[in-house]
């Protein structure tokens, strides 16, 4: 008697109980719904771009010959912003992390953190109407002194609306996210590691090279990784500041176009098959992003099991 | 007394024998700015090129003092604090430069009357040109874009929040690290990698197919924004949960109190300042994106209150259609006026916003009674 009396009990909270936690599985499984939604619903609308003749899609060359090119230069854009913020957020990350006075470290971290808050069409505001004008001049005499390289063939566009701007302005977006992904790995070091290295009489720097990098590489490699992630889905400082055109080689002539700038150019007056084409234009897009962001993840959470810095 | 006082003096020197003096890097500075305040005079001054120039020759002039005094271990030390700092003031140089350029910008057109007040219905091209002919004002505002923006963000808000939170209480009450626990956290990981167009895409998508072709209202950015804004929401709530001490519900269940009551009155109560910080974040994050609004909402010039229904402006979008497809094709002036004066808003919006979540979460932190 007394076991039922202690094993049953008020029905109301048993059902709280289980409406609750029928709720909280039917939200995490929507997640997983909306994910697989998103693939699903993309390809449904996409198939029939995919399926149909060739001269119906833009360009008369099918959809594979459409894709190519701003495949080709959404890849550029992206590796153009890695090239550029990759080694300015390691160092701002190890300033914050191990240079700055311990004081001030938050608050500067905080002042990077701005650069992140500081919405997409604001950089692309700002690059069309300020960053293009101040960098042309030096397309110009890049064009004069480095045009035997192809990346620097000339004539340079004399407006700075090309591929390389809206990259730099690209690599300042992706900058917040590199750096604070790699400061919070360089400040996960064993302290005992730094405190050895130092009490060898290595200098700042030796210590930061033989203890703190060692260490931070595979989290470095992923911020890179999420970095690029964000960079190729950037839409729009792309869209704003790029005068696209057909693929080119040089960097400093108008032309290229990225996925997600087309489709934000095109998809408000599109319609029919057009819509078609760009939604399987975004569907390329997300298997890229999707496939990078899951490397990043993979090798985050490889090195979390092995490291024990958790 | 000088006899003893000689050997200490010796020692001294001896201790710092091979080290820079400590005004080493302030003099360096100065010869630095000076020489470079020389060369910049000589082929043309600004400011610009004289701060680059002389950082340049200060780092140049440190590292090769340090090499010639302390040796080479020394001066690649010193040369890597010079890089370090260096990358961090170019991290800022973006900073300032973008909000230095869109306040000057922006606050004409903020002060312009009726901007805040007034939306672009009628508002066309001949007004433009006979501002810009000195005719008349700048007419239009971005009434029913702030209007667009405060219902969409609204809207996702309300769709996102439960959903979310909901989510972080199975992560961490329920899901005991099972399978589906690993596999949830793991793809709202790379939920948050989703580029925004393509959340946009699929919002359009989704209603294409369930209510008709071509259907475009602020429900569907909202929607859009939601695929945003959940995994942002999730992890940030999972992670103030988690810091929940264990005590608080073993002793919650040792009086006898229900999971569910435990969660709603000890645990959601005790992590409630960091869950509101993370969603007035995720709330910043979401409120300046431009793509997913531009596939599903369209454009609007006038005021629509009706989120279900019509197309529908939004700050991010107004900006966007101002400067690339200005209101008046031969007079751009006005519209790039009224785009800046949107930024500025914009921004300020997003400011107030990242402040608030600080304020919010150093307020109402629990007091933990030490």
């Amino acid at each position: 008697m007394t076991a039922t009396s202690l094993t049953s009990s008020q029905g109301a909270g048993r059902t709280g109980d289980k409406v609750f936690s029928g709720a909280a599985l039917a939200a995490g499984c929507l997640i997983l719904a909306v994910l697989f939604g998103v693939a699903l619903f993309l390809v449904v609308q996409a198939i029939p771009a995919l399926t149909a003749p060739a001269d119906k899609i833009q360009g008369g060359q099918g959809f594979f010959a459409y894709i190519w090119p701003i495949v080709i230069g959404t890849l550029i854009a992206a590796v153009i912003a890695l090239v550029i913020a990759t080694p300015v957020a390691i160092g701002v990350a190890l300033f914050i992390s191990h240079f700055a006075p311990r004081r001030l470290a938050s608050g500067l971290g905080y002042v990077v953190d701005l650069l992140a808050a500081i919405p997409s069409v604001v950089y692309g505001a700002w690059g069309a109407a300020f960053l293009a004008k101040q960098i042309s001049p030096a397309y110009g005499w890049l064009a004069e002194n480095m045009g035997w390289l192809p990346i620097f063939q000339g004539p340079a566009s004399t407006t700075g609306k090309t591929i390389l701007t809206a990259g730099i302005v690209l690599s300042v977006m992706v900058l917040p996210i590199i750096t604070s992904l790699s400061r919070e790995i360089f400040l996960q070091t064993p302290k005992l590691h730094e405190e050895a290295a130092l009490a060898l009489g290595a200098t700042r720097w030796e210590m930061i090279k033989m203890a703190v990098l060692p260490f931070a590489r595979p989290g470095i490699i992923s911020a890179i990784m999420l970095g690029l992630g964000r960079a190729l889905g950037e839409t729009m400082a792309v869209a704003l500041v790029l005068s696209s055109g057909a693929l080119t080689a040089s960097l400093i002539q108008s032309g290229n176009q990225t996925i997600a700038a087309e489709i934000a150019l095109n998809f408000p007056e599109a319609s029919g098959i057009k819509v078609s084409t760009l939604i399987a234009a975004g569907l390329v897009l997300f298997v890229i992003t999707l496939a990078v962001n899951m490397i990043a993840r993979w090798v985050i959470t490889r090195h979390k099991e092995f490291s024990g810095a958790n | 007394m000088t006899s003893t006082l000689t050997p200490v003096r010796s020692k001294r020197s001896a201790l710092t024998k091979g080290q820079l003096p400590k005004y080493a890097p302030y003099a360096v500075l100065a010869a630095a700015l000076i020489v470079g305040a020389a060369i910049l005079a000589l082929i043309g001054f600004n400011a610009f090129g004289w701060g680059v120039v002389s950082a340049l020759l200060f780092a140049i002039g440190l590292v090769s003092w340090s090499a010639a005094v302390e040796g080479s271990r020394r001066a690649k030390d010193k040369l890597a604090t010079c890089l370090v700092v260096g990358s961090f003031l170019v991290a800022l140089l973006p900073l300032v430069s973008v909000i230095w350029t869109v306040l000057v910008n922006g606050i004409p057109g903020l002060l312009d009357p009726g901007f805040l007040t007034t939306s672009m219905n009628g508002v066309t091209g001949a007004f433009d040109n006979k501002a810009v002919e000195g005719g008349g004002p700048v007419m239009g505002g971005i009434y029913h874009a702030i209007l667009g923006t405060v219902q969409i963000t609204l809207l996702a808000t309300v769709i996102s929040v439960p959903v979310g939170l909901l989510t972080a209480i199975y992560l961490v009450e329920y899901g005991h690290d099972g399978r589906l626990a690993k596999a949830i956290t793991f793809f709202v990981d790379v939920m948050t990698g989703i580029p925004s167009i393509v959340a946009g895409l699929f919002a359009a998508a989704f209603f294409f197919v369930v209510v008709g072709p071509g259907t475009k209202t602020g429900a569907v950015a909202a929607v859009a924004l939601s695929v945003l804004m959940i995994p942002v929401v999730v992890r940030s709530s999972e992670e103030m949960l988690k810091i929940v001490p264990n005590e608080l519900r073993e002793a919650a269940y040792a009086l006898g109190v229900r999971k569910w009551r435990t969660i709603l009155k000890v645990v959601i109560p005790t992590a409630i300042s960091g869950i509101a910080s993370g969603v007035t974040l995720a709330i910043a994050r979401v409120i300046g994106e431009t793509a997913p609004i531009l596939v599903t909402a369209g454009f609007a010039t006038s005021i629509n209150s009706n989120v279900f229904g019509g197309w529908m402006a939004s700050l991010p979008t107004f900006i966007y259609t101002q400067i690339l497809n200005p209101t008046s094709p031969s007079n751009p002036d006005p519209s790039s006026q009224r785009a800046w004066g949107a930024a500025l808003v914009l921004i300020i919006l997003v400011m107030v916003l990242n402040l608030a979540a600080r304020l919010i979460a150093r307020i109402f932190a629990p007091k933990t009674g030490r």
